[in-house]
């Protein structure tokens, strides 16, 4: 395979000219956005938690389930809408790192690939964006499962 | 050029949101919506292309019988949006790809063609749509995200133009063909930054084989570099050429939308369709208004394509000159 050339003096040069010039991303005040609408989210969520177990008479814990299918499907309705990718431009993380970001990036690549067909189209591009948390997650739960299973014994 | 083409005509059709551009009033037709009525954000694309195509025809009064050649290139993969717009034509057809320098590219060589007596009229084109750019560089346009601050916002536009012998328009004097430049950026959502030196290069090479220099010029135009792009480009040439390029410089891409009220633009447009109607639209007619007499353009494209990005490679530039002249 071919060696990493080294950089020439010229495009180390024009490198440092970039990072100088190169306007910051706004961290903090993102990072504050995103602190607060996650908090948003999470406060939504335990909303439907409570009504949930206030209606339905389970335990908070079982309440959680149809919860989370709720906001799944507001995120869900909210891509479809248009709505979402609005909010998330300054929301940024705090809606992408609940599930509402996880039903926004199958929700959008569906709609995105509707055009392909159901075959080749949404059933095998719904994933595109989402695939690497679910491969991850599989990957990870399989080792903890391994872990806790040895430890028990 | 011996006998430099003339630009008798141009067409450019533009989307809803360029539409709001502060140069809107330049544009020939404004799409209502982004899909142009269309089932497909690509099928939208060509029908962009074909109607721009057909403005810059009928402005001209020119039919497919009257031109010799068709000179086209897109974003799209295997630049489709071209191809199917050839086959409309029913003309004789080459593709072109420039990235975003499509725009001079196909200009510059049906100059050259017509200037080396092989044809006597080509009509050039090219095209980039937001929504089909974004899905095939980027992500699902409803997938929300963030954007870096240099960030670019990819034009949804087409222009084409009519060159010819006679007649009255721009005249295409001078046409540098860019080389490739690599100074190893690989932030595919940085390409003001990638593409600078390209332009820079360029622009050095135009000046020393024409013995001009940027002060014979009424305007300098870049061709998607976004506010962020154009600064460095200001910085590294009079740097690496010591030019001072001052207020006869501008960008297409800084100056086709209104940074301070659509904030989600960052540093400005990009997308082969950035320079088409800036300069087909917007800067031709200010050359019939008398506002400038002679130009220099210089379209931007950044190379890449999304494996080559996946497989962290640089990203290679070009970059076109095509200086214009109203006489």
């Amino acid at each position: 395979m071919s060696q990493k050339p080294l950089p020439t003096p010229e495009q180390a040069r024009y490198q440092q000219l970039i990072k100088e010039m190169e306007p910051p991303a706004r961290y903090t005040a993102n990072a504050l956005w995103a602190f607060f609408s996650g908090g948003l989210v999470c406060v939504i969520g335990q909303f439907f938690i409570d009504l949930y177990a206030a209606i339905l008479h389970l335990p908070p814990v079982e309440a959680s389930n149809p919860a989370v299918a709720t906001m799944i499907m507001l995120g869900a309705i909210l891509t479809a809408f248009g709505v979402f990718d609005r909010l998330a431009r300054y929301a940024g993380a705090g809606l992408a790192v609940p599930v509402t970001g996880f039903a926004n990036s199958m929700v959008s690549a569906a709609l995105e690939y509707k055009q392909e067909g159901f075959i080749q189209g949404i059933g095998s591009k719904i994933f595109i964006l989402s695939g690497s948390v679910i491969t991850y997650g599989v990957v990870t739960a399989f080792f903890v499962g391994l872990i806790h299973a040895l430890l028990k014994r | 050029m011996a006998t430099p083409p003339i630009v008798i005509a141009t067409g450019t059709t533009v989307g809803p949101f360029e539409g709001q551009s502060p140069l809107a009033k330049d544009f020939d037709l404004i799409a209502g919506d982004l899909t142009l009525g269309q089932a497909s954000f690509e099928l939208a694309e060509r029908e962009l292309m074909n109607s721009a195509c057909l403005k810059a025809m009928q402005k001209a009064k020119r039919t497919e019988k009257d031109i010799d050649l068709f000179i086209a290139g897109d974003l799209l993969n295997q630049i489709i949006t071209s191809g199917f717009n050839a086959s409309l034509l029913g003309l004789p057809f080459f593709g072109v790809y420039g990235a975003c320098s499509t725009s001079m590219a196909g200009l510059g060589l049906g100059a050259m063609l017509i200037d080396g007596g092989f044809i006597g009229t080509a009509l050039t084109a090219t095209s980039s749509h937001y929504s089909a750019a974004e899905r095939q560089y980027r992500y699902p346009t409803e997938y929300g995200n963030q954007r870096r601050p240099y960030g670019q916002w990819t034009v949804t536009g087409a222009g084409a133009a009519l060159l010819t012998t006679q007649g009255k328009g721009p005249r295409v004097t001078h046409v540098t063909v860019g080389k490739m430049t690599d100074f190893g950026v690989k932030d595919p959502l940085n390409m003001g930054a990638a593409m600078a030196p390209a332009a820079a290069d360029t622009m050095l090479r135009h000046f020393a084989d024409t013995k001009r220099m940027p002060e014979d010029y009424d305007l300098i135009v870049t061709g998607d570099l976004g506010e962020f792009g154009a600064e460095i480009l200001r910085r590294w040439i009079k740097e690496t050429g010591g030019l001072e390029l001052g207020i006869r410089y501008k960008d297409c891409g800084a100056m086709i939308y209104d940074r301070v009220k659509y904030p989600q633009v960052a540093s400005g447009g990009s997308g082969c369709g950035c320079s088409a109607v800036v300069v087909f639209g917007h800067l031709f007619r200010e050359m019939e208004r008398g506002r400038y007499r002679r130009i220099l353009v210089i379209a931007t494209g950044a190379m890449h394509s999304p494996t080559s990005v996946m497989q962290k490679q640089t990203i290679p530039c070009i970059a076109h000159a095509v200086a214009f002249e109203f006489p």
